[in-house]
């Protein structure tokens, strides 16, 4: 995974609530067998017309949020599906910052394993972000520091500790769950004993 | 300390918890279908790294299979792609595999139960939001992404921080023609797409009881469009009589063992839960989404909401915009709303007592004309318990089409589709935006309510039609 390095760029607010992951990235999309080229289709009914010609009047479309590596949405983001495809269409497009007052709960883990940030910040947070980002002026998330900088102002926000240090140091769960594998063979011994239908059945 | 389920099962499940919290948990069964695996193989194959434990997955493809004749195999290159990569990989990682043309082939939620391969107090996972299905066995079962996936098929186990305790408890009795689909579309409608958000729910009360196995699995199912973690249901006598003799069902001496540790799954009489809703069975109606979010809920007597009576902003762009998208007026009645297509099927409503309950609305009638209809069996021994029961031809007399086992239009992956505007009423879970195709307008309804939309080509009122 990609290590996660201080972001500056133009934020794209999309003032949608509860935005699913069948928005994000439709089904048609989800036959591959790959996790990357998926960017040109990301909220591909809102970006597209029935045509498959760019809808102008989608943000992500439009100069200069085209190229924004940042994305400010409504409540309840990822909702739905649990398709990985989500947080990878975003990363393959450059976004690898979600900032919304919340999120669904397996969108916001998938995030994590794929080196994008999702931020919570409380709804007027959201409004003085989203308002600020008008005026298509860069805007700075340090992870390190838990603070996003816009203008003369500053906000900080919280984030899990262990999370965080997967980010910056790009670290491979699987190798870290894997380290534990002698932990692993005696919770099997013990199955074994305690649950013995579990792995004999 | 007094316990919940959920915490019980999280305890029992333990292998390595940080300082912080964050747990390493073993995983008892993993599900396994061709959408969301072969990047999570891929991974495993590029890190020279093994399936830990292949005895204790499951895979079927079922997302992407055609629900006509099967005998020419896949026509859709991108799907055929997927379900033959999902074989390859199954074959080189030794995982058991129900194939295309296996009679159990069908949608993973609903073969999990049928074969016995989900028990109560285990946990569950796959890479699929509605895992939360299995919870109705009183198992700890959850979606997850592929990255999970890898992880599980790689070690075993899963990285997780406990969730909150929320208790939903319905007492009192079901009306006629009101079912359980209603009951959570009713309590998604009370607490909101978000609003088991960092929970996990545990349902309870008599009416809950009351329900048949398969109803339960029905309210587990949908737990997702809540936003909560998983949903379960404390494991009884009904549960157990489901899985004794089931295929993968513990066999023998395993058998009383299991039972004695089935038993005692119950939540301690003053377990403490963070959060705790109510309802009475006799408030539950039957049910229609009338927007783009599950939450979008009302009874079939309700009219369509108006958004300037709302006083939340969000809330208020929110309804306009499903309103734009379904095409509708508000304080329109909801029974004046003409329906296009209907869908029986998906694992929320598949099962052979979901096809009972619709057949017996639509005996002896006919589908109204300007109605397409199709029924889409869970699995291929859902299919072939209604075929012995007749189900299917009561089906076909009235006009619907009976078709093979898989998820079909609950997503709209293979052919099975709405075109842009048209209109259905559908079984199925999700009422998203172009979720069963592009523009089309989608109606969250029961097997019964679907029944009666077909019969009178607009959504109607099961009652209406109960003898």
């Amino acid at each position: 995974m990609q290590k996660f390095k201080t972001i500056k760029s133009i934020p794209a607010y999309l003032p949608i609530v509860n935005i699913d992951t069948d928005m994000i990235i439709p089904k048609q999309f989800l036959k591959t067998i790959k996790r990357t080229g998926l960017g040109k289709n990301l909220f591909y009914e809102m970006r597209y017309n029935e045509q498959g010609t760019p809808n102008d009047d989608f943000i992500l479309n439009t100069s200069p949020f085209n190229d924004t590596k940042i994305l400010i949405a409504g409540k309840n983001f990822g909702c739905g599906s649990s398709r990985e495809h989500a947080p990878w269409a975003l990363l393959d497009f450059g976004i690898t910052c979600v900032i919304s007052s919340s999120y669904a709960d397996i969108f916001y883990n998938n995030c994590f394993k794929n080196g994008i940030l999702p931020i919570v910040l409380p709804e007027a947070k959201i409004k003085e972000l989203s308002e600020y980002s008008k005026r298509k002026e860069e805007i700075i998330i340090n992870l390190e520091k838990q603070k996003i900088t816009f203008g003369n102002n500053e906000i900080d926000f919280e984030i899990d500790q262990f999370k965080k240090k997967c980010l910056i140091e790009g670290l491979d769960d699987i190798a870290l769950s894997l380290e534990k594998n002698p932990k692993i063979n005696e919770f099997e011994k013990k199955l074994s004993s305690n649950r013995p239908w579990i792995l004999n059945d | 300390m007094s316990k919940t389920l959920y915490d019980k099962i999280w305890d029992d499940h333990l292998v390595h918890t940080q300082d912080d919290g964050t747990s390493l948990l073993y995983v008892d069964r993993h599900l396994v279908h061709e959408v969301t695996s072969p990047q999570a193989f891929e991974g495993l194959r590029n890190s020279n790294r093994k399936v830990r434990q292949p005895n204790l997955t499951l895979a079927v493809a079922d997302h992407n299979v055609p629900t006509s004749d099967r005998s020419k195999g896949i026509s859709d290159e991108e799907s055929k792609l997927q379900v033959e990569t999902l074989e390859k990989n199954c074959e080189e990682f030794g995982i058991k595999l129900f194939g295309m043309n296996d009679k159990r082939q069908g949608i993973v939620h609903i073969i999990g139960p049928e074969q016995g391969f989900t028990q109560p107090g285990s946990i569950i996972v796959c890479g699929d939001s509605h895992t939360a299905t299995h919870g109705a066995f009183g198992s700890l079962a959850f979606g997850i992404g592929t990255s999970e996936v890898e992880h599980v098929l790689a070690t075993q186990t899963l990285v997780q921080k406990k969730s909150k305790n929320f208790r939903i408890k319905v007492d009192g009795k079901l009306s006629i023609g009101v079912t359980s689909k209603d009951v959570i579309l009713q309590i998604i409608g009370k607490i909101g797409t978000a609003g088991g958000t960092g929970y996990v729910i545990e349902y309870a009360g008599s009416l809950i009881s009351s329900l048949s196995v398969e109803q339960r699995m029905t309210i587990c199912n949908m737990t997702i469009e809540a936003g909560a973690r998983a949903g379960l249901i404390e494991p009884d006598e009904k549960i157990f009589n489901y899985l004794n003799g089931r295929p993968m069902s513990p066999k023998k001496e395993n058998w009383d063992k299991a039972l004695e540790y089935w038993i005692k799954l119950k939540s301690d009489g003053d377990a403490n839960f963070d959060k705790e809703v109510t309802l009475d069975g006799k408030d539950i109606m039957p049910m229609v989404t009338w927007g783009t979010s599950p939450q979008d809920v009302i009874s079939i007597d309700g009219r369509i909401p108006n958004p300037e009576n709302e006083a939340d902003e969000d809330r208020k762009n929110s309804i306009e915009r499903s309103l734009k998208y379904m095409g509708l007026k508000p304080g329109t009645a909801i029974k004046d709303v003409k329906i296009d297509k209907v869908f029986i099927g998906s694992c929320t409503n598949g099962r052979i007592e979901d096809l009972r309950d619709a057949a017996k609305i639509v005996k002896n009638k006919k589908v109204a004309q300007h109605v397409y209809a199709m029924v889409v069996p869970g699995s291929g021994l859902v299919k072939q318990q209604a075929e012995q029961e007749g189900l299917d031809k009561v089906f076909k007399d009235s006009g619907f089409d009976w078709r093979e086992p898989g998820c079909s239009m609950c997503l709209a992956m293979n052919a099975d589709k709405l075109k842009p505007e048209e209109r259905c009423a559908s079984t199925s879970n999700r009422n998203f935006e172009g979720r069963q195709g592009r523009g089309g307008r989608t109606h969250l309804v029961s097997p019964g309510m679907a029944a009666a939309a077909a019969i009178s080509g607009s959504l109607d009122d099961v009652r209406k039609f109960q003898n």
